[in-house]
Formats: C-alpha cells, structure tokens, sequence
C-alpha cells in the first residue's frame, strides 16, 4: 500500500517537476534561447536565424542563441513568462501585462518599430469613427486592438459603455468580418488591409492617430541580461546587421521575410511602410529616451488596470513600476518590473559591439 | 472430479489433474473492500494536488507573484470572487452567467444532436432504403473535423449563437446517430419477425419495439457525446463570444491568470462528471432492464 502510494507520488511529481523547473536566474550561462512570433516588424527574428547572422554574433561572443518561433502570439509570451525563454518579441502593453504582471522583470532590449496603422478600426456602416455608438465591436478583447478602440474612443468623447465589444479569435477575423452581423472590428495587418480590401469597409480610426503607443519590442528577463551581458550584445549586435540590410533594401532579405509571413516582396512592403521601423539605433535610442514614452505609459497602465488585467492585487495603475532611461520611474519604484534601456542600443549605435 | 474450491466452476479438460496444493484467488476475483476502494479512488487525486502543490510552491519561492501555477489559495480566492461578487463593467455575476450561457449552448447542441440521433438513427438502422441513401454520408461527415470548416459556419449561420450550437451539433450528432443505427441493427432478429407474425405495422414496430429499446442506448451515447461536446462547446466560445465559460478562459489567457483559468476548469469538470451521473441515474431508474448484465463505469 504504501508502495503504491509512493510509486503514484513519484510519478505524479515527475511530470510536474518541469513545471517546478524555471531557469537558474542570475547565473552566467553560455546557451540562450529567444522566442517571436509572426508580424511584419519581427520577421526579421526569423531571418537572422536561418540567415546564420545570428550564429555569427553569437559566436563572436562564445555562446549560442536559438530563435524559436511560436505561432500563437500570446502563448510565446507566456512561455517566455514562465521561464522556458530569456527573451520574447511583445508589444509594450503585453510585456506590461504579462511578464511584468506575472513578477518576471523585463528589460526592453530592443525597441524595434512602432505601429504607424498597421492596426486599424474598421465600419462597414459609417465613414466616422463617432459612428461606432451603439454597435457590436468585434476584435481581440483585452489585445492591442482593444487598447487601440479605447483611444480611439477617446478622442470622439465615446466610451466603452456605448458599444457592445465582442471577443472575436484573431484567425477567423477574416471570415467574421465577411459576415452580415458583423458591422464594426478592430484588426491588424495582415488582416486589416484584406479585410479593408473588401466591399463598404472603412478605415475610421488607425495607429497612426496615436504615433508611437503600440510598441514592438524584444524583451529579455532583466536578470539574465544583467549576469550576461554578452546575450544582450550578440542579439542587438545581430538585430542591426539585419536592420541595415532592410534599410539598404536588400532584397534577398526582404524576400526572405515577406515569404515567411505569407505574402510576395510587394505585400511585405505594403505592410511595411505602416510599420516604423527603426532601423538605425540611434532613432530607437532617441525614441526611447524622448519625453512621450512615460505618457504613453501610463496610458498603457490606465487601460489595464480598467480592464482588470494588472492583476488582482493591483490597487492602482501604479502598482508595477516601469523604468525609463533617465532612471525615472512611473508607478511603484520598489516593484520595478519594466525597464526601457538604451544601454545596448547605445552601444549600437556608437559602433562599440 | 475434484472438489469445487472457492466457488470456482470446473473447467472442461482440467479436472483431470491433481487438484493444487494452494488455492489462491486470482487477482481478477479479488475485489476491495468498500472502504479501501474509496482509498484507491482517492490515492490518484491526492498524488496530483500534492505534485501540484510542490511545483507552484518551487516556482513561488522563485518568484512570488508567478502567474503559472498560483497557489491553491488563490485558486479558491478566484473561485469565490467569480462565483460571488458582481464585476464592476457588467454588473453580472461572472461564473454564473458564464455558466448559464454555456450550459444553455452546450444544451441546445446536444439536444439537437440528440433528436437527429433519434430520428436518423431509427429510420437508418430500420428501414434499409434509408440506410443505403444515407449510411455512407453520415459515416463519411462524421470523420470531418467540424471546425475546419467553421468559416463557413460563420458565413451560413452568422457569428451569434446558431454557429455555436451548430458546431457542437456537428460534432456530436454523426457518432450518435451512427451508434443508434448500430443499436437497431443489433436488435434481434427473430424480435421482428415475432411482432410481424403478431400483426405489427412499421409504425407500430417503431413506437412498441424499437424506441424503448433505443432510450437506454440514446441516453449512453449522450454520455459519451458529452466528451467532444464541452470541447466543441470551448471552441466555439473561445472564437467569438461575449460570455461562457469558454470565452472566459481563452479571455484571461491574455494575462496568464491561471488562477481564474484553474477554477474555471475545476468547476467544468464538476459541472461535466454531474452531468454524466445525471444521465447514469436516469438511464439506471427508468431503463433498469438495460443495467442488468455487469457493472457500469
């Protein structure tokens, strides 16, 4: 009896021991593994690994980086959250929610573009974003198209109490919005330009009315970076290898990424040039240390805690601290779990990697 | 002929042989006592919160605010609050009308499902026009995956709840409807040609004969249509829904709350093992002639 009760424990708690497993925090290690997920500012991730510019760097600095990627957005980041990567691609406002919620601390090791439309609000009735009142909104719930709506809203005096938000699966957004009682949603590319392409839509509302608050970043765990800092080297190091390349128009390499994320070199470009890409770090250094990141911030912060996302111990919008650049903190600056540093994209752009 | 030791029949061929020296019961003749096998029941359950607690205690020493496996506290925190206090945008009571609306859908599908079944699973197990024209393409529709086509469930049925009923009418009905064929197929033969020497009409064989016959099975494939109708019943809410508990689940993904997200499926499989009791205990007081031969899972 006794046996088999501990043969069952045994074995119950050999299949959980990988969960019990996270990575040894803080200590130097030589192997390093990065996860992304598929859109047009991180298809590059994509090519520095099949390109071997990844493997380059990283063996300039001794040690290897694998670049996984993930078809599910959301699941890379709660991969990376529970500790099976160093580092994720996210947009500010997911690494605000779920690592930094989930008390991993995270570092932005690399602000790589911002959404300049590629995320949109679209009506099949109305011309006018005021139109929206009264109408069932389908999108994302609590994603960046959300945030996006509530913005948008905003700025017409709307709020979320006058329209009915439906949570609608980003996969079958294109067929949702092919429906009849489907009449307002909020997508983003690729999606939004099909969906745009089709007969009585309209763009009413898109990212580039609020420049620079949808934000694509790579985040690494902040202690990892702090124990290594030849990770953080090898990745920007090889990030802007290939940035270069896009800016010169390589085509080799834009073909590249235009056929991993399903389109031709045309499609690609299209998506893009609603796409800021910084690709020199001395403009994603300037755009990281200008004045508007802390605002856009807290705007972030604000629409999570409203949704009830920071978390249930959250008694305020400040309860997770976000670090900028010149040291200053928004929220809580004894629970820092969102750092933005330059530091390496400095280097970057100083030539000193 | 040897001696009949512990009740045990003999066996054609062997009695012959010097009776042995032991006689131990064969394990599949030994049975647990009713406490024990309680015990055993339980051991399983026990060993999986332990592990449980184990591994969410490591990775919380870890990092105290982590998100992936929060503490059994937690678990029951969210629970309570879901299950108790009105959320602040809505008003409602967030599980009990995500339970309702999806108890409501998971009703309607396997209701619909269930009159298919009955009706399509009669006409093709006993009248054999029916079941040259349809036999072949419902044993054929019943190996699509239903949701690959879902975008056109979309277009047809529209995004509200008739594409959410239908999705998990069509993935439960085909396999009942193929089991109740089955099942009147299985019907004794020589059961017909009694009631047609006994003057039976068609219709009289259907009412008298075969129906009875089929609502101890209708309700036995039911139980086991619940299985893929709670997936399909997740699925379509996780596409696009503004409640269910499905919706819930795949909504604080987002967030990595797992604390909500375990509650959520604790209280699914409650809700989905009262159920299939429920149909067991219906199934066994008002069909008791078909729970005569062995025991039931």
């Amino acid at each position: 009896m006794v046996t088999r009760l501990l043969t069952s424990l045994a074995l119950a708690s050999a299949a959980t021991l990988p969960l019990a497993a996270t990575p040894a925090f803080a200590q130097e290690k030589t192997e390093f593994s990065v996860c992304w997920s598929i859109y047009v500012g991180w298809m590059p991730w994509g090519y520095l690994e099949e390109s071997g510019i990844m493997d380059k760097w990283a063996d300039m600095y001794g040690i290897s980086v694998d670049i996984v990627q993930i078809n599910d957005y959301i699941e890379s980041i709660n991969q990376y959250t529970a500790g099976a990567f160093d580092g994720c691609s996210m947009t500010n406002m997911d690494a605000l929610s779920i690592p930094s919620g989930s008390g991993v601390d995270t570092t932005a090791l690399i602000v790589g573009d911002y959404s300049n439309g590629n995320d949109g609000v679209i009506l099949k009735e109305g011309t006018s974003l005021e139109e929206i009142a009264g109408q069932t909104v389908n999108l994302v719930e609590l994603s960046v198209s959300h945030y996006l709506l509530t913005r948008g809203l905003e700025t017409v005096g709307l709020s979320e109490q006058d329209i009915t938000v439906v949570n609608t699966s980003d996969a079958d957004m294109v067929a949702a919005a092919a429906t009849s009682d489907v009449t307002a949603l909020v997508t983003w590319n690729p999606l939004l330009s099909e969906i745009l392409a089709m007969d009585g839509t309209t763009l009413v509302f898109d990212s580039a009315d609020i420049p620079g608050e949808i934000i694509d970043m790579m985040v690494v765990n902040t202690e990892v970076l702090e124990a290594n800092p030849d990770f953080g080297k090898a990745l920007v190091g090889a990030w802007y290898e290939v940035m270069s390349l896009m800016a010169a128009g390589d085509e080799d390499a834009l073909s590249a990424m235009a056929a991993a994320s399903g389109t031709d070199l045309a499609g690609y470009e299209a998506q893009l040039a609603s796409t800021e890409m910084f690709f020199t770090p001395a403009d994603a250094v300037a755009f990281t240390e200008s004045g508007d990141l802390p605002a856009t911030m807290e705007f972030v912060a604000t629409f999570l805690f409203n949704h009830g996302i920071l978390g249930e111990g959250a008694p305020s919008p400040e309860f997770i601290g976000v670090q900028f650049p010149d040291g200053s903190v928004y929220g809580d600056e004894n629970y820092v779990k969102l750092r933005f540093d330059p530091t390496y994209m400095q280097m970057a752009a100083d030539g000193a990697l | 002929m040897s001696t009949i030791e512990n009740g045990a029949k003999p066996v054609a061929g062997v009695e012959h042989g010097p009776p042995p020296r032991h006689h131990p019961l064969r394990l599949i003749n030994r049975a647990p006592s009713r406490r024990l096998a309680v015990f055993l029941g339980a051991l399983p359950f026990v060993a999986l919160v332990v592990a449980y607690t184990a591994a969410s205690h490591v990775r919380r020493l870890d990092n105290p605010s982590d998100r992936l496996l929060p503490s059994l506290e937690s678990i029951g925190a969210a629970f309570f609050r879901l299950a108790t206090e009105r959320d602040v945008r809505t008003g409602d009571i967030t599980l009990w009308v995500d339970t309702f609306d999806s108890l409501t859908r998971l009703g309607l599908g396997l209701g619909v499902a269930l009159a298919f079944a009955l009706v399509l699973g009669i006409a093709i197990g006993f009248l054999p026009h029916i079941r040259s024209a349809l036999a072949p393409f419902i044993a054929a529709v019943s190996l699509i995956p239903p949701i690959t086509i879902l975008p056109i469930l979309f277009i047809a049925l529209g995004l509200g709840e008739t594409s959410k009923i239908a999705l998990i009418t069509l993935g439960t009905a085909p396999v009942m409807i193929r089991s109740m064929a089955q099942a009147v197929i299985d019907i004794p033969r020589e059961q017909m040609v009694k009631v047609q020497t006994l003057g039976a009409s068609t219709w009289q064989i259907v009412t008298r004969v075969v129906l009875p016959q089929m609502m101890p099975k209708l309700i036995a494939a039911l139980r086991l249509a619940l299985v893929p109708g709670w997936i399909f019943l997740i699925s379509a809410e996780a596409i696009a829904s503004t409640s269910g508990l499905g919706y819930r689940i795949f909504l604080v993904r987002r967030y990595l709350a797992m604390d909500v997200i375990l509650s959520y499926v604790i209280w699914i499989t409650i809700l989905a093992y009262l159920l299939d009791r429920l149909l067991l205990w219906w199934s066994r007081s008002a069909f008791w002639w078909s729970h005569l031969e062995g025991d039931s899972l």
